[in-house]
């Protein structure tokens, strides 16, 4: 972390391609995104402003994938058991309809356990929750399962 | 017509032109500093138009504007970024004293001004415009730069130096001596350690004692608190600047922080009363046999803060286009030159064209200042791509 007198503070790190990606906090609380030049490292060529809320965006962006490789690698202990990120399709039959009226779980036998949408991981979905197109189911199941689960999502 | 209406009209008329000129100053990118120092200029003795019913209000309201430009300044630093930023940059910062505090002191004994002259103008050459600096690296996009810290903690090395600087300078031209100078030296260094031990240990006691959630009630108690210090200081001969200055540094967290939002327009108003009392004071006729030194001084330490912020930045490992960055971020000098020339100035014990000469040396500056740290960039490549061309 370093102190920036008078501002606030930044904190960053260099990413393998060499480049400074870090995070200026506002004395008020305000944050900004850097991003170095990659000509000039020492030089910021991106800086962007981000409320809390996009803030939050950014870091479930970064983190579903991330989260969806944690599921994959607890259930690898359980034989025949996968985790898949299926994406609803613009045009699937279920973008407006809710998580129950799939019957995934009677017809496939696979879990739903979470939906990312616009970045944000919604954990948990209820049979009420309404799907909309672009976004991305992660299920749990066998392999069989999850292949009949992904020609549900996209047809029906 | 009646004094009080006079007064009235004169004083109108001078913010009103102060506000025209500041819109304009931002507007083509620079500091509204020389701006107002020529306004002065123009109403003052010997000026266009000189402002005679003015005088009783400007005098004491040019003083709170140094007590509240100190102020915010410490305002703006937390005791802790004031240690760990002397601790990273104390090395850079000495550097930055030899180099740019030499050329002041060496004109001034040259035009035979004398050792005060010297250690007046070696002030004035010597301190960056934190305001200006600040403004112009925000303005530029260049937080985020790995040169940006480096330059911040040199302003802050600067500041500290300063809260020391300024009582000695008090207590010379109050005609102590040599030895009541280093007794000022003495108490100014012990005063600055209590009050940053203060500040780190019992800050919120500190910050306590002025904050209130009714902003009327907050702003009559921190300009109530800076004024008396300020007072207790000048009559301790610690200068009622640093007064103001050690207090902000006290003030710390939140209540530091609605402190500057509460002052910054108070700040802004009086500030700019300064700088017009400078240039009133200040005669137009003196600049002409002056102006060859103010530029002389201008080019030397456009030099030597380049040399710094090369110096600097090199230290912690920035390259050199960096280095360029750094150097031409700290050149603008500003405000705190004006408040040294003004102390110098006001005693009366230096020449008179020390302010006709520190005047000029500012105005120059803050202009070039902001200027440097645009063109450094373009500058630097061409310099290196027409380095290979000159090998051929």
């Amino acid at each position: 972390m370093t102190p920036l007198p008078g501002l606030g503070t930044q904190q960053e790190f260099t990413t393998d391609s060499g480049r400074r990606i870090g995070v200026i906090t506002y004395r008020d609380g305000r944050m900004e995104l850097i991003v170095s030049d990659p000509r000039d490292p020492d030089k910021i060529c991106a800086a962007t402003d981000l409320t809390g809320e996009e803030t939050n965006t950014l870091a479930n962006l970064l983190g579903a994938p991330q989260l969806v490789r944690q599921l994959s690698e607890q259930q690898r202990e359980v034989t025949g058991v996968t985790t898949w990120q299926l994406p609803l399709p613009p045009g699937s039959p279920f973008d407006g309809r809710t998580l129950g009226e799939t019957e995934m779980r009677t017809r496939t036998s696979v879990s739903i356990v979470a939906v990312i949408r616009d970045g944000s991981v919604l954990p948990s979905p209820r049979p009420d929750f309404v799907f909309a197109a672009g976004d991305l189911v992660v299920v749990v199941g066998t392999a069989e399962g999850l292949r009949a689960a992904g020609e549900i999502m996209e047809n029906g | 017509m009646q004094h009080t209406a006079v007064t009235l009209i004169e004083l109108g008329a001078v913010f009103f032109g102060l506000g025209v000129l500041g819109r304009l100053a931002w507007r083509i990118g620079i500091s509204p500093i020389p701006l107002y120092l020529l306004g002065g200029l123009a109403f003052g003795q010997g000026g266009l138009i000189p402002l005679g019913g003015i005088q009783p209000f400007t005098e004491i309201a040019s003083e709170i504007g140094v007590v509240l430009l100190l102020l915010l300044l410490g305002l703006e630093y937390s005791a802790g970024e004031l240690v760990t930023g002397l601790r990273r940059s104390w090395m850079a910062g000495l550097v930055d004293v030899v180099l740019n505090a030499s050329p002041g002191a060496v004109i001034a004994l040259l035009l035979g001004w004398g050792p005060i002259g010297a250690i007046a103008l070696a002030g004035v050459t010597y301190i960056s415009s934190s305001g200006i600096v600040a403004k112009v690296l925000g303005d530029l996009g260049r937080l985020g730069n790995r040169e940006t810290p480096v330059v911040l903690s040199i302003l802050v090395f600067e500041d500290l130096a300063m809260a020391i600087y300024l009582p000695i300078l008090t207590a010379l031209l109050a005609g102590v001596g040599f030895v009541g100078g280093l007794g000022a030296v003495g108490v100014s260094v012990l005063v600055i350690t209590l009050v940053l031990l203060l500040a780190l240990r019992y800050g919120r006691y500190v910050s306590a004692l002025v904050d209130s959630p009714d902003p009327e009630v907050f702003l009559l108690r921190l300009l109530g608190a800076a004024l008396l210090v300020a007072g207790v200081a000048s009559q301790l001969q610690v200068s009622a600047a640093v007064g103001a200055f050690l207090l902000g540094i006290a003030i710390s967290g939140s209540t530091a922080a609605n402190a500057t939002r509460t002052l910054a327009p108070l700040r802004d108003l009086f500030a700019a009363v300064f700088f017009v009392v400078f240039g009133l004071n200040t005669d137009p006729s003196e600049i002409p046999p002056v102006l060859p030194f103010a530029l002389l001084l201008a080019l030397l330490t456009t030099i030597t803060k380049l040399a710094t912020g090369w110096f600097a930045a090199s230290s912690q490992g920035v390259r050199r286009m960096g280095r360029a960055r750094a150097g031409a971020a700290l050149v603008a000098r500003g405000e705190f030159s004006i408040v040294i020339a003004g102390l110098a100035v006001g005693s009366g014990a230096v020449s008179g064209e020390l302010a006709a000469l520190s005047t000029t040396y500012v105005l120059l500056m803050a202009v070039l200042g902001p200027v440097a740290a645009r063109v450094v960039e373009p500058a630097a490549q061409r310099l290196v791509t027409l380095r290979p061309a000159a090998k051929r």
